[in-house]
């Protein structure tokens, strides 16, 4: 009889720093991903945000155009993790995913794998709005730089979520060519491109139900010092819930089938 | 028709062995891919799944792996789950398309391989010199030729340094210098005493490859021996004669027919004992103008995969 040579299972169920710089380099070489993530929302910002009116009208402790910034720092950390989590499409569709069945990768490490890309993303993406901010008239009081940012950055978990279920409901090479659009109407439609209550009432209280709200009142808060908070708060809550509940669902799916 | 000429395992415990499958039937809702599988490989044999195409040999190839779960049946890998033996870095495969970034490089492909599996990183080198591609492992896979990804899907196959290596249709799409390279590539690390299962239509694979060929046809083993018993097996010969007003059935309890096919006043003959069957016939019935021909290899490696209803025969 043949004595096999001990061997080990990594630890971790294989999540590990090795992988997602392997990982992270290759998002970094998709120049689709790099335009949608991370020039777009401060190209959009220096569009919309940067005129006279914007830069010198008041809100807050900053001015209109610190608003826009932060609204599209938001769009941009969405965007981000969004496309982040959306990557298992892509791979399921390559047969990525089945290659990783016969490695000692554990389903469950493999989507926090894909959750600390997104976050990671999405953070340089806020990064960069808030560096082209600061140089383009934006103004923020300090505490609203940090703050503003942040949450930004930690309520887009939210849309790592949502496009995890999407990966998984849609086995498509271009995903994103279709959550794209989807963004920017529920970015609209959540008040993140001009404030809901422009378009009237019966807007206004649709709005608050709509996935991206949340998200842009408790970013923009430290600023505005403005709105219910717990409305927001609960928005997030509520929608990551959904959309992780969706996303585990479709993984469940996805492992018994394999 | 069942033609058995597998070396004596039966007598062998399965703690030993690389493979075991047990009575294992795989149906994905009404359709049965693997229909009452035995199968037992050891340590260091080279065994191809010889069969047309929808055989089965793919569904095989996956609950090896455990990517498929049969449903009915055990299958156990150096005595363990498949699933197990695959973390383990037991057992690698090399599948048939699919499986790769085209974003990614070569190199970048077999660390990340190697990361998952907690190999240093000196074994990417020996892994990607090993599959004949250390020269290109800057290039993007999407920039790759099909068989140097399918290289690449070996060198990700070698990196845990398994103890069994499956592959399946391996050269599929290849041309016949990609072909060679390839298998020169498998053979070198065969000698090494690796076990390896591959699966193949490719009756010339089969033949030059493997020590052991088990044949399936419709999700059943149909033979299994070494490729030359096989061979033999298959390769019977055919008598036809004159024989007025037979019938099938009376011709079909002559021993050593395995097939019987009439044409108006001449019938065929087919079997492995042509001699024996040409006596009988020459002995016992009033048939005449003798003739005994023997088939060539693919037309009895047709005859042993066919489907039914797709032959005509």
């Amino acid at each position: 009889m043949t004595t096999l040579a001990a061997r080990d299972l990594p630890r971790f169920g294989g999540f590990n720093l090795g992988m997602i710089r392997l990982e992270l380099r290759r998002m970094m070489r998709n120049r689709r991903t790099v335009v949608f993530t991370l020039i777009m929302p401060a190209v959009f910002f220096l569009l919309f945000g940067t005129n006279a009116s914007n830069r010198t009208e008041r809100i807050g402790g900053g001015n209109v155009t610190g608003y826009i910034l932060v609204s599209m720092a938001v769009y941009g950390a969405m965007l981000a993790t969004t496309s982040g989590g959306a990557m298992v499409s892509i791979e399921r569709a390559a047969g990525w995913s089945r290659q990783l069945r016969l490695t000692p990768l554990k389903p469950v490490a493999y989507i926090a794998v894909k959750l600390v890309l997104a976050m990671i993303i999405g953070f340089v993406s806020v990064a960069v709005a808030l560096a082209v901010g600061s140089v383009s008239g934006a103004e923020l009081p300090a505490h609203a730089w940090v703050l503003c940012g942040l949450l930004a950055w930690v309520c887009a978990l939210v849309f790592a979520a949502f496009g995890l279920f999407m990966g998984y409901l849609l086995p498509s090479e271009n995903v994103m060519q279709i959550l794209g659009p989807v963004l920017a109407v529920l970015s609209f439609a959540g008040g993140l491109f001009a404030p809901v209550d422009t378009f009237g009432h019966t807007f206004a209280t649709i709005a608050k139900f709509t996935p991206v709200y949340g998200v842009g009142e408790i970013a923009r808060y430290p600023l505005v010092h403005d709105g219910t908070l717990w409305v927001a708060v609960l928005n997030v809550v509520v929608w990551t819930a959904l959309f992780s509940l969706g996303a585990m669902w479709r993984f469940r799916r996805d492992t018994a089938r394999v | 028709m069942t033609l058995t000429a597998s070396p004596g395992i039966t007598g062998r415990g399965t703690a030993d062995l690389a493979v075991d499958l047990d009575s294992v039937v795989k149906r994905y809702g009404p359709v049965t891919a693997v229909d009452g599988v035995n199968l037992q490989i050891r340590p260091g044999e080279v065994v191809a799944l010889l069969g047309p195409n929808g055989a089965g040999k793919t569904t095989t190839v996956d609950m090896l792996l455990g990517l498929a779960q049969p449903t009915e049946g055990t299958v156990r890998v150096y005595g363990r789950k498949p699933h197990d033996a695959v973390a383990l870095g037991l057992v690698s495969a090399v599948m048939q398309t699919g499986g790769l970034l085209k974003d990614y490089t070569v190199e970048e492909t077999v660390k990340l391989t190697a990361v998952l599996f907690g190999k240093p990183a000196s074994s990417v080198g020996e892994a990607l010199d090993r599959a004949g591609i250390a020269d290109i492992g800057k290039r993007l896979v999407g920039k790759c030729s099909g068989g140097q990804q399918q290289r690449l899907r070996f060198a990700m196959a070698l990196l845990p340094d398994p103890e069994l290596l499956i592959l399946d249709e391996p050269t599929t799409g290849m041309d016949v210098g990609g072909r060679h390279d390839f298998w020169q590539a498998i053979r070198r690390d065969a000698a090494g005493g690796r076990t390896v299962i591959f699966a193949t239509h490719y009756l010339e694979e089969a033949d030059a490859y493997a020590d052991r060929v088990v044949f399936v046809r419709r999700g059943q083993i149909v033979a299994d021996g070494t490729a030359s018993s096989v061979k033999a097996l298959a390769s019977g010969r055919t008598v036809r004669a004159t024989l007025p007003g037979a019938a099938s059935s009376e011709l079909e309890s002559i021993a050593g027919v395995d097939t019987v096919e009439i044409r108006g006043d001449t019938v065929y003959l087919h079997g492995r004992d042509t001699d024996s069957i040409a006596r009988y016939l020459l002995t016992s019935t009033p048939a005449r103008d003798l003739e005994i021909t023997s088939r060539n290899l693919e037309e009895a490696f047709l005859t042993l995969t066919a489907d039914d209803a797709g032959s005509t025969r």
